[in-house]
Order: structure tokens, then sequence, then C-alpha cells
């Protein structure tokens, strides 16, 4: 079952794979994916209902025009998922795993638990600005995924005091003593630094899946 | 609520509305484009800030044309009278204002910035120095902000509230509307972000930047967009474009500190500036320097371009 969600002009998928009891489990995509349409096998043992979200310019949801992308309005995709269906335990791949990061520091009463895992878009635009460019994509390529998307979103700048800063707000705010799981092998900077942040723990996903389970 | 329509025909001394004005499709937006001056001219790109619109250039540009230039200016998206986008970045600006130089020229031209614009143009320049021949800049030199002395389990709560409010904001984005009002009541609340601009200028603006709805005015911006920058970007990136441009740089600076401005010294831009580059102080001049001083930049602009 799919429904629609609106986030400013753009209409969100969000999907339901499963049915269940007691807190969602989000699952984030990485950068160029889409959702998957089964519960993966990790999440079997999850009580409540699983739901995946396609982002903006991705999967079944909006592609909007001309681009202009950025991980904070990827954080508000997931925010409108969160006014939608209240406290929910997050598992993000990539991209969805700096997303999850975000959202889990700027809504910390909200998200129980955020689980960051590889994927594509893991590393985006790396730590620092670089030179500038000026961005041209194939507007005839097929999509979804938006070239928009896949252009900006492997370009934008993820400043590893940037990430701290979301996940001591995570930390101070949430009430959790992790409210940050890394399951992620590759670390780009932003990722190794919040590792460093009391509150960022290390565990695989279906251990760090089944704490987060165990929480209020 | 509704005006009659002797306010819809405010004007202010000095000020030309553009000779011509058309569209740009910038990848799917239309973008809004506005001209003065000879069309055969040499052409020169001005460029606005962030919550402005052309219009902000309708004192500047009438001297720049009438000193020789074909004077092309846009509004962003999602400002005046260019298209409402799904989103908006910094990025996109910059390729918008490449959309509306090419539909120009494609050699390099001068570009000035106000602001937002001037920041941006800074990014173009060292993005693309073949579009750019000369680069002037006002009151767009952002500078390192200096942050409170508070200790950092206080800092946690305040940038909380700051990205709870944003994102707050953005579950209303869909429904939301801006405010109406009379052209007075929209020059009012505008001069509390612009205090040293006149009512009367104010009024001006509004009947360009704002529309007339059957319950009052409202600015024409796009409700989606919200005051004040978000997301990693930090003000000495902007500064770090500076020291490697290889064009002619002139900027100027308001020395009083309003609330739209980045209360830049010249002290805090010298160390980044390029070889050559002349930075200009205007006592007694707030942030929007071309609206309070436009024979003053007029000139200064002229002579840098000769």
């Amino acid at each position: 079952m799919t429904r629609v969600l609106r986030h400013g002009r753009v209409e969100l998928a969000l999907h339901r794979l499963a049915d269940g009891t007691g807190r969602p489990l989000l699952l984030l995509h990485g950068l160029g994916e889409r959702s998957v349409s089964e519960p993966p096998e990790w999440a079997a043992r999850w009580a409540g209902p699983v739901l995946a979200l396609d982002f903006t310019g991705h999967g079944s949801s909006t592609m909007p025009r001309a681009g202009g992308y950025s991980c904070e309005v990827l954080m508000g995709d997931v925010d409108t998922v969160v006014a939608s269906e209240g406290p929910l335990t997050i598992h993000g791949r990539g991209l969805g795993a700096y997303v999850a990061l975000l959202i889990a520091g700027a809504r910390p009463a909200a998200v129980r638990g955020a689980i960051l895992a590889d994927g594509p878009g893991l590393a985006g635009g790396g730590p620092g600005p670089g030179s500038p460019r000026l961005l041209a994509v194939d507007r005839a390529a097929p999509a979804p995924p938006d070239p928009w998307a896949l252009a900006e979103l492997s370009l934008d700048v993820r400043p590893p005091d940037y990430a701290t800063s979301f996940a001591r707000q995570a930390t101070h705010l949430s009430g959790l003593d992790s409210p940050i799981t890394v399951a992620a092998v590759v670390r780009p900077p932003w990722l190794e630094a919040i590792l460093d942040e009391p509150g960022v723990a290390e565990a695989p996903v279906a251990a760090a899946l089944a704490s987060y389970a165990a929480v209020d | 609520m509704t005006s009659t329509a002797d306010e819809t025909a405010i004007t202010f001394p000095g000020a030309r509305r553009p000779d011509r004005s058309r569209r740009v499709d910038a990848s799917g937006v239309p973008i809004a484009v506005y001209e003065w001056g000879d069309e055969a001219a040499p052409p020169i790109l001005l460029s606005h800030g962030g919550f402005d619109f052309a219009a902000t250039f309708d004192l500047l540009a009438p001297l720049l044309a009438d000193g020789g230039w074909r004077v092309v200016a846009w509004d962003q998206r999602g400002h005046g009278d260019s298209g409402h986008s799904s989103l908006y970045s910094w990025e996109a600006d910059m390729r918008d204002a490449v959309a509306v130089m090419s539909s120009v020229a494609t050699r390099a031209m001068p570009v000035l910035g106000h602001s937002k614009g001037g920041a941006l143009m800074l990014e173009l320049a060292d993005a693309a120095p073949y579009r750019v021949s000369h680069l002037v800049n006002l009151d767009g030199l952002p500078s390192k902000v200096t942050h409170p002395d508070v200790v950092d389990r206080e800092r946690t709560r305040l940038k909380a509230s700051e990205l709870s409010g944003w994102l707050d904001f953005r579950r209303q984005a869909a429904t939301n509307q801006r405010k109406p009002g009379t052209i007075h009541e929209l020059a009012a609340r505008r001069g509390r972000m612009n205090p040293r601009l006149s009512q009367d200028w104010l009024r001006y603006i509004v009947t360009i930047g704002a529309r007339q709805d059957p319950d009052g005015w409202r600015w024409k911006f796009d409700p989606l967009l919200r005051m004040g920058g978000f997301g990693p970007w930090r003000p000495q990136w902007s500064l770090t474009r500076t020291p490697g441009l290889g064009m002619p740089m002139l900027g100027m600076l308001g020395m009083v500190h309003e609330p739209m401005g980045w209360a830049t010294q010249p002290d805090d831009v010298q160390p980044y500036l390029p070889p050559g580059a002349r930075i200009v102080a205007l006592e007694d001049t707030g942030h929007f320097v071309h609206v309070e001083r436009p024979r003053v930049i007029a000139d200064a602009v002229l002579e840098f371009l000769s």
C-alpha cells in the first residue's frame, strides 16, 4: 500500500511494506535508488509496521523541475513522514544515512533511533567546498531518479562539525543513550567525526534494531 | 483593504522602470528578465539580493544605461515575477543567472551583485571566469560571523529551536500564503527590515514586488521561501572565492549595519582581496547602497568599467 504525503509542492510516496503494531520502522534509500518493495530480512523481527519513503525526485515521488536539491530538504521529506506517522525508528542507506542523522538531530523526540548503513551517496561532496562548478544534466536521461538529484546530492558539502552538531542534539535531547548507531563499513569524514561523539554507537543492523525495539 | 488606482501608480524620483522585459527558460523555470538602455550597447548584468527583486535597481540601472550600457537584471526564481519552484538552492540560482547571461551574450561581461546577489556573482566568477569580465560587489561580501560565547549545551538548544522552526515552517508550506495588507502596510512591514529606506521608496517597490488580490496586496515572493540561510554554508566559504579571482573587482560596503546585511568591515575582507581589487567604504550608508546613493554607485561603476 502506498500513501501520498505532501511536502511543499512535492508529493511523496510512502510505501507500507509490512503491517505491525507499535512504532514504525522507516527505511530511507540511497542516492539514485528507490524504496524496496519487500521488507528486508533483517527487519523480520520488527513488531511495528515497516515503511519506506521515496525521497523527492526518486521512485514514485514528484520530480521537480530544474533542481535545487539539498539534504536539508530531504530531511524535510522525512519530517513530513514524522508529522503523519509520529515517532519512528529509521534505517538509512548512503544518502539516506546522512538524512537520518539530520532528522535525528532536528526531531530528537520523534526519532527513536537512527541506523546509518552503507549505500549510494554516503560521502556527498566531501567535508568542505571544492571548486564551484556549473552543473548541467542530461534532461533526456531516463528518470526517475531525477538527474538533478544525482548531480547535486553527490556534490553537497558535509562538514564534520556540522554533522557532529546534529549528533549532539540527538544525544542531548532524545533521552536515548545511543540515538544513533553506525552500521556502515565505509566512513567518510562526516561519519568518522560523529563516531567520536557520545551517544553514537557502532553495531550491525540487526543488533541495533533489536536495541531500538526495546526503547520507549 | 482595496487600493485605489492612484495608489498603484506610485512613482519615485529618479526611478525608471525597465525599457524592455522578457522571459528566459531556465531548465523549465520561467525567469523574468528586464533591460534598460540601448540593446546594441555592451551588456552588464545586475543581480539582486535575497527577498528582493530586480526593481531594486530602478534607480541605479537607468544611470548605468544613460552611461552607455545595456543593463540586464532578472528576478531570481521564487522572487518577483519569475516562476515559483519546488526547490531552491544557491547552485540553482547560479544556473539561472547563467541562463540569463546566455540570453544576452556568450562572451564575458561585467556583473554587479547586491548582498546575496553579490556573493552569488563571486561564486559564478570563480566557477566560470570565462563569463565574467569585471566584478562589482555591493555590500555582498560576507564575513565571519562571530558566535556569542555560549556554553556548548546552550548552543545545542539554540540550534535545535532553529531547526525545528525551519521544519515547522515547511510543514505548513503547502498551504502558506503571504499576509495581505494595503500598500502602506506592506511598506511599513518591509521598513522594519530596511529601516533606512524611505516609506516612499518602499511603497513604490510594493507596487512592483507585490500583487493586488481581492483581500489586499501580497508580496509575490514564493511562500515556500523563508528568510535566513540554512544548511552547512558558512560565510567564510564565500570569501575564499575571492583571492584567486583574475578579473578586476570593485567592492562597495555600506558602513551602517542593518538587519538584512552582513555588517562586513573593510578590514574583514582586505586579506581576501585579489590583487588590484578596490574596496570603497560608504559612511552613513546602510545595506541598500544602490538605493541610498545611486549616483555615487553609478559614477564609481562607470569609472571602474571605463
